[in-house]
């Protein structure tokens, strides 16, 4: 492999882990914040695709599909926290595990009653269509450059958000005090409506930006929620920081490998996993 | 002497009884008992849409007789396989030995394919096979009571690379998932491509179901061969041709492709479909009679346009019905039926077929090239082409 070729495959990598990163954010947050598992993470994500491709088609604007699709899943979230999530509080994970399982079934149900089993997709917009010449013989798409661009752009949202506002604090205090936040007279029960509905709202977002490149098929969030996982585990269950490094580790392993080894590129992320979590069982960045 | 008498005479009540239920229930069953007819299709995940067309088919073939064959009513017990392999057995068990199905219609999927197959081997069922492509299925799997009224995963690949030679084409790189049906389609078409002359100078193994193609494409454009020959299906079918335009590939490296590539996908694609080529034993715009009046009578009872998996579980229902009626409505003599249904001629929309020894069709395959979102016949890619059917005694 020539350098040339070598930094484009890197920048393969780069992409997807930005993207793999805007995804699993969400359900790091939420952890974090609220100690909530949510599983039905990857259906926030099939959702905002779904709803994106919708009101794409219905008004012929994928800007105003985005801006409509994002504010339905900031609902969506704010209701499933204020009546499902709300009640889980108290108990233990495996009754989240049993109510997060159990909305997974009730969204793919509704997708498949909805927009049917059939693949669905949509062009990319006009603006951002077109390739980038990279090297003599490799061509970037523009729109790809776009998403790695908004997940930036969304990192560094979280971070400023997290380290430099009062939400950000309480946000912090959260995650390493619950009851003393609480006694120290934070509305604990809006703030975690408030961190639901942004972690809904994060899945769906990169459910919403991938509609253009890929295909929309039944069952579209459980495979995101396998890398999800596994981003996440390595990052460290709840750290933002974490996840995005983790992130980038593996969108870029997974590219080398699926070039260099790619005998074992179907094992090679989790590979990765086992070999950080024996020398990091907590995962990189778990305080 | 006295003891031959005796067996004699023993065995004598025996085969009067034997011969007297044997004519009752043959009269019983060409009486108005119903044909039962097993489905064991995905009707949720990931499959479902696929399962959804075949089912309209073979309903829409079984309806065209009336819901009637030679006075007996067709009962469906259907069951969701979810395309899961380890839920075959159970399933096909219960169908064949509590429901006693006189057929068994099912499954899309290759690896649920192979379970049902084990589990069927020498019962008093047959089992006909509307989609899975594994070559072993009517290969080194091959059973007397199993037959396919698809494709094997060779036919659909084999022709392509004896066309893409002719079409000047010397060096190629081929891609599938790696599985099974992938797997068998880049084989397929290595075989022919080289023994044309070709060579295949890299193939590479998506794990399934990777969808994230980037890298791979980086390779393809520096390697830069004459043409891609590809085996994706479904969704990431749609992913795959959509990323090839958008690096830019299309214009400087020709597509090619099993079938699949474009089968039910090109809505989805856009124009990042169009020139595409493939080779398949179907194409939604075949211009053949048979082909419109399915067509037209699909859209009419379901009020979507029907597609290869309809046409593949349509055929399985005419099947069915062209062999019950040529057995006046007797289906408790299997092996009479079986023998039927090796000497069928089916009147498909993909044009006429019959069975191989094993039990697959041998059928014309297909050049077929996207045009305006549709796939169009180039020519005739192999007609009556037979599978190999390796490993398989029948």
């Amino acid at each position: 492999m020539d350098t040339s070729l070598f930094l484009v495959q890197l920048l393969n990598g780069v992409q997807y882990g930005l993207l793999l990163f805007l995804i699993a954010s969400g359900l790091t947050l939420v952890f974090g914040v609220m100690g909530i598992l949510n599983l039905a993470h990857g259906s926030m994500y099939m959702i905002g695709a779904y709803l994106a491709y919708y009101f794409t088609t219905l008004t012929d604007s994928f800007l105003l599909a985005f801006i409509i699709s994002g504010s339905i899943a900031l609902v969506i979230g704010i209701i499933i926290e204020r009546f499902l999530i709300i009640h889980l509080y108290k108990r233990d994970h495996l009754d989240q595990v049993l109510l997060t399982v159990g909305l997974i079934f009730i969204f793919n149900a509704t997708q498949s009653f909805v927009w049917g089993n059939d693949p669905l997709g949509i062009e990319v917009p006009e603006l951002l269509s077109g390739s980038i010449r990279l090297t003599d013989i490799v061509e970037y798409p523009v729109y790809r450059l776009f998403i790695s661009l908004l997940c930036l752009l969304v990192a560094a949202t979280m971070y400023f958000t997290i380290n430099k506002t009062r939400l950000g604090m309480m946000i912090r205090a959260g995650e390493s005090d619950r009851a003393m936040v609480e006694n120290l007279g934070v509305d604990i029960s809006k703030l975690f409506t408030i961190v639901f509905a942004i972690g809904v709202f994060l899945a769906s977002l990169a459910g919403i930006v991938s509609v253009p490149i890929v295909s929309l098929v039944p069952g579209m969030g459980e495979h995101v929620l396998i890398s999800c996982f596994v981003v996440v585990v390595i990052g460290g269950l709840g750290s933002i920081k974490g996840a995005f490094v983790a992130a980038l580790i593996v969108g870029i392993a997974d590219t080398y490998a699926s070039v260099l080894l790619p005998q074992i590129s179907s094992m090679s992320i989790y590979l990765l996993m086992a070999l950080i979590l024996l020398v990091k069982p907590q995962g990189l960045f778990k305080n | 002497m006295n003891n031959k008498k005796k067996i004699f005479l023993s065995v004598l009540p025996a085969t009067v009884a034997a011969t007297i239920i044997s004519m009752s229930t043959g009269s019983m069953a060409a009486d108005s008992d119903p044909i039962k007819v097993g489905v064991m299709l995905p009707f949720s995940g990931v499959y479902a849409g696929l399962g959804e067309s075949t089912r309209n088919g073979l309903k829409q073939a079984i309806k065209e007789q009336g819901n009637n064959i030679a006075g007996r009513p067709v009962e469906f017990i259907e069951m969701d396989t979810e395309a899961k392999p380890a839920r075959a057995p159970e399933i096909t068990s219960s169908l064949v030995d509590n429901q006693q199905a006189d057929f068994v219609i099912g499954p899309v999927h290759s690896g649920v394919a192979m379970g049902m197959i084990k589990s069927i081997k020498g019962k008093d069922s047959i089992m006909i096979i509307p989609n899975a492509g594994a070559n072993a299925a009517t290969g080194a799997f091959c059973q007397p009571n199993v037959f396919r009224t698809s494709f094997s995963s060779w036919q659909t690949a084999f022709p392509m690379g004896k066309e893409a030679y002719d079409m000047g084409y010397k060096k190629i790189v081929t891609m599938s998932w790696n599985y099974g049906f992938g797997k068998e389609s880049l084989e397929a078409f290595n075989e022919s491509f080289t023994k044309a002359g070709g060579e295949v100078i890299k193939e590479m193994l998506v794990p399934f179901p990777k969808t994230e193609f980037q890298s791979y494409l980086t390779e393809i454009a520096s390697i830069n061969p004459d043409a891609v020959f590809v085996f994706f299906a479904g969704g990431g079918a749609v992913k795959f041709v959509k990323d090839y335009d958008a690096m830019g590939l299309k214009g400087k490296i020709p597509l090619l492709g099993s079938g699949f590539l474009t089968e039910g996908t090109t809505t989805a694609q856009g124009p990042a479909a169009e020139e595409v080529i493939t080779t398949l034993h179907y194409a939604d715009a075949l211009d053949i009679p048979k082909n419109k009046h399915f067509r037209q009578d699909y859209e009419t009872l379901y009020g979507k346009p029907a597609d290869l998996f309809a046409v593949q579980g349509y055929d399985a229902g005419q099947l069915i019905a062209q062999a019950v009626t040529a057995t006046q409505g007797n289906t408790s003599d299997k092996a009479a039926l079986i023998e039927q249904m090796e000497q069928l001629e089916i009147d498909s929309p993909r044009g006429a077929f019959h069975f191989s020894k094993s039990h697959n069709p041998i059928q014309t395959i297909y050049l077929r090239k996207v045009v305006d979102g549709q796939n169009t016949v180039v020519k005739v890619a192999h007609e009556n082409l037979e599978d190999p059917a390796r490993g398989c005694r029948l």
